[in-house]
């Protein structure tokens, strides 16, 4: 038969995932289509967009702000994000005289209902073993230079509560509505290491 | 636990992997589906919930959690979830493994 076969060998991982799919399937513990939705969730709709909103409206909205900082699950709710992995989140605010930054020494704990899933380098040895103890210079790796003077927070994160950072209002977005400031903030301003 | 999983101040790790400015979710497809397959072996399987399966993660041997990526880590703790609540063997997984690559041989 013309042709070839375009289908690369599949990796130890990948088979064993299958195999594990096929097996709990059978069992009737998983339903593919459920987990297809899962996927589609996390891959597609739950993202740092939902934590730009947040922080948008935090700037907009002195009162809003002041109860994100108090109860920031609530507030968050409000704003129409809830959701595993955010059940008890905290908000961090960055000011000029305190610049916070976010990690989980542990594993990968982070806001899900406003960030969506961590990127590989949060996830990484790197940056949970060494953001704790020199935070200066792997914010500088991410080309963010705080200055001296600045107060570094670092926040590790647990089973337990997830940090959101809110970053400071750029000083020339005077008169920009919510959804040009949401456009302002990245996730990695959310992180802390980067300034919005 | 003072567990390998207890990175924060270890030293050695270099810099960090900064990689693609905006990657993607899941890299590999499989890395989509053990997510998945985490979440609800967590809300079902006897003995099972979120804390377990990162005690399952730290309970990897140190040197296999050094050289397994974040989702081959998840991987292991599916394993050992449904393993230890008598779900499924290993060997059967095994069994299963063999079986899809026999099959994928022969196309």
């Amino acid at each position: 038969m013309a042709g070839h076969n375009h289908n690369k060998p599949e990796s130890e991982a990948a088979l064993r995932v299958k195999a594990i799919e096929q097996l709990l399937a059978e069992k009737g513990l998983v339903d593919p289509a459920a987990l297809d939705v899962m996927v589609d969730l996390y891959e597609n709709r739950v993202g740092p967009r939902n934590g730009a909103a947040v922080v948008a409206r935090a700037w907009s909205d002195e009162a809003f702000k002041v109860r994100l900082l108090d109860d920031a699950t609530a507030a968050i709710a409000d704003v129409g994000y809830s959701g595993i992995q955010g059940e008890d989140m905290v908000v961090v605010e960055n000011t000029p005289e305190v610049h916070n930054v976010v990690v989980c020494t542990l594993c990968s704990c982070y806001p899900w209902p406003v960030l969506g899933l961590p990127p590989v380098w949060y996830k990484s040895f790197a940056y949970r073993s060494r953001v704790v103890r020199e935070p200066r210079a792997v914010l500088a790796e991410f080309d963010l230079v705080i200055p001296d003077e600045t107060e570094i927070r670092v926040w590790d994160s647990s089973a337990e509560i997830r940090y959101l950072v809110l970053p400071r209002r750029p000083a020339d977005s005077d008169g920009l509505d919510e959804e040009a400031l949401a456009a302002l903030v990245t996730r990695d301003g959310m992180i802390g290491v980067a300034a919005v | 636990m003072d567990g390998i999983h207890d990175m924060g101040g270890m030293h050695g790790f270099g810099a960090v992997p900064r990689g693609e400015h905006e990657e993607a979710v899941f890299h590999q497809p499989w890395e989509g589906r053990i997510f998945a397959i985490a979440f609800v072996v967590e809300s079902i399987v006897p003995g099972a919930n979120v804390d377990a399966g990162r005690h399952a993660i730290e309970r990897i041997d140190p040197a296999a959690y050094l050289a397994a990526s974040y989702y081959e880590r998840w991987l292991r703790s599916v394993e050992s979830l449904i393993t230890d609540a008598g779900v499924c063997s290993d060997e059967d997984i095994d069994l299963r493994v063999a079986a899809l690559r026999t099959k994928a041989a022969d196309v």
